[in-house]
């Protein structure tokens, strides 16, 4: 009976999945759904590494109202992107927009798989460069086996 | 390249790695958003004015020199540190500084605003934050330049001090000055 009042406690007091708690209404599941997904993938600009959802920071409070009445408004995810894109730059968007500064960051996994490609090649012909493995190679190899059995 | 050339390959891009990132993490501004809105023209706004409560400012009343305009809040120790900056420049520099009362009580900022001195011209208002976040602002204090025009042309994160105002705020201000001239 313990064990199910613990079980009971715990799932009571588990940590909200978003921690915002500001219920802003929306007139249909559709906006909701667009609302969430925006908090989500918008970064808190005060925070290091927390979205706008998952913030208690004042200004992520301020941008989520913001997002909200810009939904409300009839806005489109990338008019609410744009918004935040103009006020705080490339910071506040998980998935960065592709321009110069970001350049590198979107062409380096590219990059780094042509490199790897190419040391992959270079290793293989490598291997298949050495001698092959002859009769006598294996008579060889034998006989130091047998000579290191004590 | 040989197959024993080739195993150092990993730690090669490990020590690159390492260096890369830990000149990264030493940056000092690593926290500092670097300014989407510099060389943006000054928001529009209609604010109520601090003082008067009832007074609407907008940006065309901030407009016409090159001013610094400094978001503050009574919420925040790090506006009460570089406070004595503001006002001494308010005092020695011929140049205006204007207020951004941000996330505020009215109330209680007239009351620090009587305490600490006042360095502004007006301050403004903004009890929701919606000009901070045309401003980008995402904390306090913060302290932009602008130009004649009303155009932002600096803007610095965190506390003023003698060393920053010197060193990253006066050269700039002085070169806008200067082609006022």
């Amino acid at each position: 009976m313990k064990f199910v009042w613990v079980i009971f406690v715990f799932l009571a007091s588990r940590e909200p999945l978003l921690a915002s708690i500001d219920a802003y209404p929306f007139p249909n599941k559709e906006l909701t759904g667009r609302y969430e997904e925006l908090i989500s993938e918008l970064r808190c600009p005060q925070c290091l590494n927390t979205n706008l959802a998952g913030s208690d920071a004042m200004i992520a409070q301020d941008l989520r109202r913001e997002v909200h009445r810009m939904l409300i408004e009839g806005k489109t995810n990338e008019e609410v992107l744009d918004f935040m894109y103009y006020r705080y730059g490339d910071f506040v968007l998980y998935d960065p927009r592709f321009d110069l500064k970001t350049l590198i960051l979107w062409l380096s996994p590219f990059l780094l798989f042509i490199v790897s490609g190419f040391i992959w090649l270079k290793t293989v012909r490598t291997e298949k460069e050495t001698l092959p493995w002859e009769e006598e190679d294996q008579k060889k190899f034998n006989e130091i086996l047998e000579s290191r059995v004590d | 390249m040989s197959f024993q050339k080739s195993l150092f390959i990993p730690l090669a891009a490990f020590l690159s790695m390492t260096i890369f990132l830990g000149f990264g993490f030493q940056l000092e501004n690593a926290k500092v958003l670097p300014s989407a809105l510099i060389d943006k023209p000054l928001p529009n706004f209609q604010l109520r004015d601090l003082q008067s409560g009832q007074m609407l400012r907008s940006a065309s009343d901030l407009i016409g020199e090159v001013a610094l305009i400094n978001v503050w809040g009574t919420w925040c120790p790090n506006c009460v540190i570089e406070h004595p900056e503001l006002l001494k420049i308010s005092r020695e520099q011929n140049v205006k500084i204007f207020g951004i009362n941000y996330r505020d009580n009215d109330d209680e900022a007239k009351t620090w605003l009587r305490k600490y001195k006042d360095p502004y011209v007006f301050s403004v208002s903004d009890d929701q934050g919606t000009l901070a976040i045309d401003l980008g602002v995402y904390g306090a204090p913060e302290t932009f330049v602008i130009d004649k025009n009303g155009v932002i042309r600096k803007r610095h994160v965190g506390p003023l001090n003698a060393k920053v105002w010197e060193e990253e705020l006066k050269p700039i201000v002085d070169h806008l000055k200067g082609l006022e001239e």
